[in-house]
């Protein structure tokens, strides 16, 4: 896993003192949580004075210490693999056999995995703290005698608990996979971290508590059917458990519920601790210096940052200095138009503009493509060959992107075949043949394929009808199987999440580079902005015209549900949104800046007139 | 310091002011008494009389159609959804005896009177909160006497010849001067509008604080519909932070700041995802008023109490502002964001204070403007003047500061200018009150925010009037006064740089 990424100087230097600092704050809180637990789980309404002594004579106890080395361990662990699987562009999986594919990626399993042993040993840790009957695995069977020969039972208490701390690590990497839970969001405001950490911190607390409350109602469940075999996985046989807990009576004892839903907010409550420090400390605002004058530190200035491609938090992070720096700090702005000293040319500037102009046309040319792919959708397209070489460009754009443009290929292949190829050559059959073997079967346009009369139709003008007959039989019998049906199904706006999810960026290249420019009209005392306008205005209405278009497509302006809570982040949803927003406010910042002047720019004559609905405020 | 006695008498009864020309304003009986140039806003009437507001108290209407054959468990669920715990454990309480248990009513109604008690104590701590959301929203708006007003906010569009004008039938209209249409906004949502404003940077989004949500309206400017429908807003609601009484857009266009007088914490919106950031800070019990300054470098949030915080807007810290008397009732920046007049409620006078980066800058407020009630002598006998501080506008250049005072009827209008930029003192000179049709009273200001010949102030009256008091005078960076002709569309930047240079170096005769 430790791959090249790594061993960049900023991952080094940087992320990992970052991740560190939050394990540490982590490792520093979990004394609280801990005490905080044991006081809790000795509970009593009625004795509150024996209760408080209780706890506190609990908390001194050397299983108190000894648990919390142990859980230090787990949240260690946690946090490293916070480290390695945190993404700043979620994969947004479009169909559900993706989302599957992602539950049973390889990676995942070992994340699994490694959370459900860690789980075991939170709870483990949980029952040595609680003590009483949950103390250990075997019980004497009977109470009244002890004589020596006593036969020892199973106590299943004991292993009811351990089985619940596997459950709830499974589950929790299980929803973290499907609700992002490992995709980082920048905050849209700069607060400081202790006071970041102080906001969210009662609505981690909640969620977790209503977490452990849906796991341990789905444990239960889950215990109750299965409770019989997970005895036979020990070697205990039959018969020795003291109390049955896979019956209903046996479940219903109120205390055992109680105990459980709260180790499992304990857990929870420190992971999820973990998560929510590792995300502030990692998103925290990083200042680069614009130039440097010693030649060793270039590389780790911001023009040359910005261009690089790797540690993706890397460029996160440059992105949003360059826009806290254009809104905020005058003297680096300065630095940004400033002259090199021999030669004089404005290397920060064009070196910065380009990143984000690039940024901005990559973004462009992706929508241009999805558009055409999904415009082609409802048209004909005569020659298979064209869907082709787009499903095979679109390659470039990342796996999600891909399933979706194959996908779609598909279905216009599909129509292609049902509708127009009576008028088409029949020479391209084969190759959409090849296709339409594994041919998506919940495409909307799947019956009017259908339809009997291009069925009648389609023998007589068609000598190849025999392969298409089977064809059709294989289509017809695949989309009765629901199952198939379901898993292909394409989920409703997802591919359009899929294409702005690191729309972040680009907002940030948006918003820098505008101020940027806005600045300049006071700032830049040598024009380097200027001659950089013209690109920059058309770049941005042609991002503009692409982004309109993208919106006029179904699902793509339509709201997606939000998660009320902080910790399930699905601020990747509203990208879309956000950057269209984005996109007009810097396209007025730089309009209401330059005002009339705006006009002596060189530009097409379409670009002029778009401009011209700006400067109108009529966008 | 100005005080009220510097001021000119108010103009005679029958007169209404037209516009201020050579520091003076002109009454007339007309408005026709002006040549006209280029777009007028027009100035409009709301009769009161053509207004309904909406008269739905909430409990009789639900006791009217609400079917009460309802189980219990369905009774339960809507009460815990309309008022939460408190509704809950009431209607839990008022059940008979073949519904529930004895005891659980007993215990439910037990529960309930514990909360109230609480709530009470809670409440004698922060008297407003045992305030309905109604008279919350009447007690804390900008607007003098809101409950009652036609009008019940008023936003200029901060680029364009275009306003929103929220009634009190909680309809909202947009008047433009490129188009004769007039779009009418209304949602089912959209009840006892507090606040209104235009998105910064942004042609057609308008922000309305609502009863329970925040409305984000996108009124497509080219669009000729004239009812948009409430597709058209987004809704942003958080739970606990209902009645919005006050908002305020980021200069840049970015962030949305809400607040309610019942909630601590201010929302910090981020509009196109529809999330928001609570910034939590207890004391005080609530906040009612937000002022971001022109350069949005900082925000003035007012609470409920005697105090009021000034955040910093690069990592979201605040100062405390302890205020002696009263709570801080409205404030306003100076373009440049470096100066902030407020008032405080039982006070007669405006305070000052200044900010600036550099450390060690006194930290204390200064009183500018006495506004204890003076008599004047007038052809019609004496007239009193004086009173407390409603709202303020201070014009985006900086040169005219329009003052509402509460309980008197023409309101003053203070020229302000620096005297000595070096010991940082201020001086006032007055210029005089704008008096309206006779028989109405003031309720809102505002400035138009580019007005190319001086400032222009909006002022909608108690009558349903809204009219435009125009003053026409010389920019004192240099820029041209020409009434007659066309002069260039000044750009907001430039005039920044202007208004900074002309503040630290200039002194105006006035």
């Amino acid at each position: 896993m430790f791959n090249s990424e790594q061993n960049h100087w900023f991952v080094r230097k940087v992320i990992f003192w970052r991740a560190a600092a939050s394990v540490a704050w982590s490792v520093l809180l979990l004394p609280v949580t801990t005490a905080l637990f044991a006081f809790l789980s000795r509970f009593s309404l009625f004795h509150p004075i024996q209760w408080i002594s209780e706890s506190f004579s609990l908390l001194y106890g050397s299983y108190v210490i000894f648990s919390l080395v142990l859980l230090c361990g787990v949240v260690l662990v946690v946090g490293v693999f916070n480290l390695e699987y945190y993404t700043v562009v979620p994969s947004v999986p479009c169909t559900k056999i993706a989302l599957l594919g992602k539950v049973l990626h390889p990676q995942q399993s070992v994340h699994s995995l490694v959370h459900s042993m860690m789980g075991i040993m939170v709870t483990w840790c949980a029952a040595t703290m609680i003590g009483g009957r949950y103390w250990i695995l075997a019980a004497p069977c009977s109470e009244e005698e002890g004589v020596t020969g006593q036969k020892m039972c199973l106590n299943e208490y004991y292993l009811f608990f351990l089985l619940a701390g596997a459950f709830m690590g499974y589950s929790y990497s299980l929803l973290g996979v499907v609700r992002n839970m490992n995709y980082v969001s920048f905050q849209t405001i700069q607060q400081c971290k202790y006071l970041r950490f102080k906001g969210m911190l009662p609505q981690v607390v909640r969620y977790s508590a209503v977490q452990s409350l849906y796991s341990v109602r789905n444990y239960c469940l889950f215990y109750f059917f299965f409770g019989k075999d997970s005895d036979c996985l020990l070697l205990y046989t039959k018969h020795s458990s003291l109390h049955r807990l896979d019956t209903v009576s046996g479940l219903l004892d109120f205390r055992l519920l109680y105990h459980l839903w709260l180790s499992g907010t304990f857990l929870l409550l420190t992971w999820h601790i973990t998560l929510l420090l590792f995300r502030i400390f990692i998103t925290e605002a990083y200042s680069f210096p614009v130039q440097s004058s010693f030649s060793e530190d270039v590389s780790q200035c911001l023009p040359k940052v910005l261009s690089e491609k790797q540690p993706l938090i890397l460029k996160f992070l440059a992105l949003q200095d360059l826009f806290l720096l254009s809104q905020q700090s005058l003297s680096r702005r300065m630095e940004v138009f400033s002259l090199s000293q021999p030669g004089g040319h404005p290397h920060n500037w064009n070196a910065i503009c380009k990143e984000c102009l690039s940024l901005l046309s990559d973004l462009s040319q992706r929508l241009v493509e999805y558009q055409e792919v999904v415009a082609s959708n409802g048209r004909a397209r005569p020659l298979s060959s064209h869907s082709d070489q787009r499903s095979t460009s679109s390659e470039t754009l990342g796996m999600s992107t891909l399933i979706i443009s194959s996908l779609m290929s598909l279905q216009i292949l599909s129509i292609d075949i049902g509708l127009k190829t009576p008028s088409s050559s029949p020479f391209s059959s084969s190759s959409v043949n090849r296709f339409v073997g594994n041919v998506d079967p919940s495409s909307p346009w799947y019956g009017s394929v259908q339809s009997p009369h291009v069925m009648r139709r389609g023998p007589k003008l068609w000598t190849a009808s025999t392969g298409r007959l089977k064809f059709a039989h294989v289509k017809n019998f695949l989309a009765r199987r629901v199952l198939i049906m379901y898993l292909f199904n394409k989920l409703p706006e997802a591919s359009s999440q899929a294409l702005f999810a690191d729309s972040q960026a680009h907002i940030w290249a948006l918003e820098g580079l505008s101020n940027l420019v806005a600045a300049s009209y006071k700032e830049d005392r040598f024009g380097v902005v200027q001659t950089m306008l013209p690109s920059i205005l058309s770049t941005m209405l042609l991002l503009q015209e692409a982004v309109d278009k993208h919106f006029k497509l179904p699902h793509a302006s339509s709201k997606p549900v939000r998660s009320t809570c902080c910790l399930e982040d699905s601020t990747f949803k509203t990208l879309r949104f956000a950057l269209r927003a984005a996109l007009k406010t810097a396209m007025y910042r730089i309009t209401v800046t330059f005002g009339e002047h705006l006009h002596s720019v060189q530009m097409s004559a379409e670009h002029r007139k778009r401009l011209q609905q700006f400067m109108e405020y009529k966008e | 310091m100005n005080s009220l006695s510097l001021f000119p008498p108010p103009g005679p009864d029958g007169n209404i002011t037209l516009f201020e020309s050579n520091n003076e304003l002109v009454c007339g009986t007309s408005l026709g008494s002006r040549q006209k140039q280029g777009w007028e806003p027009p100035s409009l009437l709301f009769p009161r009389e053509s207004l309904k507001p909406h008269s739905r108290p909430e409990s009789s209407s639900k006791a009217a159609f609400l079917d009460h054959r309802d189980t219990l468990w369905m009774r339960s669920a809507r009460a815990w959804r309309d008022s939460g715990l408190s509704g809950l454990l009431d209607e839990i309480a008022n059940c008979t005896e073949e519904e529930v248990p004895r005891w659980l009513t007993v215990g439910c109604s037990w529960t309930l009177a514990l909360l109230r008690w609480v709530s009470s104590f809670h409440g004698s701590l922060f008297p407003h909160l045992t305030l309905s959301s109604e008279d919350m929203v009447a007690e804390f708006s900008q607007v003098l006497d809101w409950s009652d007003c036609a009008v019940r906010a008023f936003a200029w569009h901060p680029h364009t010849d275009k306003f929103a004008v929220s009634l009190l039938d909680d309809s909202i209209r947009i008047y433009n001067s490129k188009s004769a249409t007039a779009p009418t906004l209304k949602h089912r949502l959209q009840r006892n509008v507090a606040a209104l404003q235009w998105k910064p940077l942004c042609a057609s989004a308008l922000a309305v604080a609502c009863h329970n949500c925040l409305l984000v309206w996108h009124v497509d400017p080219t669009s000729l519909s004239t009812r948009p429908s409430s597709g058209c807003a987004q809704v942003l609601s958080h739970p606990g932070h209902c009645p919005v009484t006050s908002i305020a857009w980021s200069p840049n266009g970015s962030l949305l700041l809400s607040a309610s007088p019942v909630d601590t914490a201010m929302m910090v919106w981020d509009v196109a995802g529809e999330s928001c950031v609570p910034l939590q800070r207890v004391g005080g019990g609530g906040v009612t008023f937000l002022s971001w300054s022109p350069d949005g470098s900082r925000v003035l949030a007012s609470t409920p109490s005697a105090l009021f915080r000034v955040w910093e807007t690069r990592t979201w810290t605040c100062e405390r502002w302890p205020c002696l008397k009263g709570r801080c009732q409205t404030g306003c920046w100076s373009p440049d964001g470096t100066r902030l007049l407020f008032s405080v409620q039982g006070e007669m006078v405006i305070y000052a204070l200044t900010f600036t980066d550099a450390p060690g800058s006194s930290k204390a407020a200064a009183i500018v403007a006495d506004l204890s009630e003076t008599s004047f002598s007038t052809s019609q006998g004496q007239v009193r003047v004086g009173g407390q501080v409603q709202t303020m506008a201070w014009d985006p250049r900086g040169e005219r500061l329009a003052v509402l005072l509460k309980g008197t009827e023409p309101e003053p209008v203070i020229s302000q200018h620096i005297l000595l930029p070096v010991v940082r003192s201020h001086s006032t000179t007055s210029i005089g009150f704008v008096k309206g049709e006779s028989g109405a009273e003031p309720r809102l200001l505002q400035f138009h925010p580019h007005f190319p010949n001086g400032a222009l102030l909006t002022v909608c009256w108690s009558n349903g009037r809204i009219s435009h008091v125009p003053f026409f005078f010389v920019s004192a960076g240099g820029s041209v006064l020409n009434p007659g002709g066309s002069p260039p569309w000044p750009l907001p930047q430039s005039r920044a740089v202007e208004n900074g240079e002309r503040l630290l170096y200039t002194e105006m005769s006035s």
